[in-house]
């Protein structure tokens, strides 16, 4: 096998199981096979959610600046699947606060909607990740064109907005959420420096 | 890293062979100098000295006949920043908790003042299973079979003057044993208060116990406060200052965001939480499709306090 094909028959298959081991251990969790669930576990099973659509955003964010670091460019190759397991834990989040927390009432989901910012900035990220799990097909992708890189750039509002919303939402600890928001500060820097040397005269820009 | 040890349910434990009567409670606290539930003196009664049968506890008719939460979610699920801020936290923190030798300081504006041991101070009063709802402000509810004495019979007792118009309490403030006070998640110590009305209304009590044991550390050992027409943190644990004041007393969760946690508290549907609707609660302890319940205006006991409110906009003073 060549590089190529290892990366896609071996570790991204790899690489997806253990990504997809939070949301198995919920399930496991939920049916008392793995652990429990604790008292509430609603609340339980929405932080989990949260907090792994949170952690998935800041990851699949940290594949470029690592990769420039690094120059470890088969990183990229993993970009789309970190892309999309943050949807996917943002949707079961999502889902769960509809399903079981809201349990489909249309007024209740509503007025959190329109009421409660940490919400609406919550639904936001989530509009936002749904757009760019839609266009990550590869022939969407194709015809976009120069349109799809400004629409995954959204890939930062996401993450600006998992924190804020997790910021505004905790009682009274903020430790964990301006823990992730200075990781996010640092993945910003690193692309603004990176971008700030490109533009320097006489150095070319490396390939994307 | 749940510590399963020290989480006996009630029904584990034989309750004749480990039974204390009234004269037992008194003297094992006077004979192990004022440590009732130190390790040391009832390790021989029960295996976890921490949930010893407490002695005398008569019923009350304001109990509600709903299933009562089990030992386990009502000893797991807490919320208890002294012991940190996760729900799970304070089960495992509080273990090494000392709820003995404790002291209760009265002053203000009262006749009788000064500090008590815990068990010159639980002397006068009689023994109560009340069976109540609890409603906690972040929209969840349990119900729970206290074991605890009147508020209104411990203020008589203390003999409060006309200028007593509040009742301040405070909790523990022990770095030492209290890891959750390094942090600066609230202004220390915890500290809450009723108006002398609320505070000789019969509900409110100062529970000693669940399920007839003595109070697990993490619900507020030895001694804590429960007001059930008002959110849960009213409930101030681990009480070791009682106050008669003349003036408004500081409560904690007001003190830290006065827009969103007010001095009544009182469980009201109609006034949503800034960030979150108070219109219904999830029950502790059903299943993850069971739906949530309808919250009920002073937490369904109204007909014992809706008259304390009657000139007070409840939308103003929430
Ligand atoms: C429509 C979209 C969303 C809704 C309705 C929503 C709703 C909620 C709610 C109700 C909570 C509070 C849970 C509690 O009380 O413990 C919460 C917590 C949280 N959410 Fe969201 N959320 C949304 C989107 C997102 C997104 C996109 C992210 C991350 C990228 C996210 C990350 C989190 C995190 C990290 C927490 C905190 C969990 C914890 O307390 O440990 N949420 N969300």
């Amino acid at each position: 096998m060549n590089t190529l094909q290892q990366i896609r028959f071996v570790w991204k298959p790899i690489i997806f199981l253990i990504c997809l081991l939070p949301a198995v251990l919920v399930v496991g969790d939920a049916f008392g096979i793995t652990g429990g669930l604790g008292a509430n576990p609603i609340e339980a099973i929405l932080d989990r959610f949260g907090n792994w659509a949170l952690r998935f955003i800041m990851i699949a964010l940290a594949v470029t600046p690592l990769r420039r670091m690094t120059g470890w460019n088969w990183l990229s190759r993993f970009r789309r699947m970190l892309g999309l397991f943050t949807f996917f834990y943002a949707f079961m989040h999502f889902v769960t606060w509809f399903v079981l927390d809201r349990e489909m009432r249309v007024d209740d989901i509503i007025e959190d909607l329109t009421e409660r910012p940490f919400i609406t900035l919550g639904f936001i990220a989530v509009l936002l990740l749904t757009a760019m799990a839609v266009t990550s097909v590869t022939a969407i992708r194709r015809r976009m064109g120069r349109n799809w890189q400004k629409l995954h750039y959204a890939a930062y509002a996401v993450g600006f907005l998992g924190v804020w919303h997790y910021w505004w939402q905790v009682k009274k600890d903020v430790a964990e959420p301006a823990l992730y928001a200075a990781i996010l500060t640092v993945l910003l820097g690193a692309r603004v420096v990176n971008h700030w040397r490109n533009k320097k005269p006489g150095r070319h820009r490396p390939s994307r | 890293m749940r510590k399963k040890s020290n989480l006996i349910r009630p029904s584990e434990i034989t309750s004749e062979s480990n039974y204390l009567n009234r004269r037992d409670f008194i003297r094992a606290g006077a004979i192990a100098g004022g440590s009732l539930i130190a390790p040391s003196a009832l390790s021989a009664i029960v295996p976890d000295s921490r949930l010893a049968t407490l002695p005398g506890v008569s019923k009350s008719a304001y109990s509600t006949d709903e299933a009562p939460n089990s030992f386990e979610d009502i000893s797991t699920y807490n919320n208890f920043y002294e012991f940190g801020l996760r729900k799970e936290d304070p089960v495992v923190n509080a273990e090494d908790f000392k709820p003995r030798p404790w002291t209760i300081e009265i002053s203000g504006h009262a006749e009788k003042t000064g500090t008590f041991d815990f068990d010159d101070f639980m002397q006068p009063f009689d023994l109560e299973e009340r069976i109540y709802r609890m409603r906690c402000v972040e929209a969840w509810s349990m119900v729970i079979p206290w074991v605890g004495i009147s508020l209104a019979d411990v203020v008589k007792h203390f003999q409060p003057t006309s200028k007593a118009q509040y009742v301040a309490f405070e909790t523990l403030n022990d770095r030492a044993q209290m890891p959750g006070l390094r942090g600066r998640s609230l202004d220390w110590p915890y500290r809450e208060g009723l108006t002398i009305a609320e505070a000789t209304n019969p509900l409110p009590i100062l529970a000693v116990g669940i399920y007839g044991k003595v109070i697990p550390n993490q619900n507020g050992a030895p001694i804590r406060l429960v007001v059930p027409w008002k959110y849960g943190f009213k409930g101030i644990k681990s009480i070791v200052k009682i106050h008669f004041s003349s003036t408004r007393p500081k409560t904690s969760w007001n003190m830290a965001a006065p827009n969103e946690y007010g001095f009544y508290a009182n469980v009201n549907p109609g006034v949503n939480h800034p960030r979150w609707s108070q219109a219904r609660e999830r029950r502790i302890g059903g299943s993850i499709f069971a739906s949530k319940q309808e919250t009920l205006m002073f937490n369904g006991y109204g007909d014992e306090v809706a008259h304390l409110y009657k000139d007070l906009n409840l939308r103003r003073n929430f």
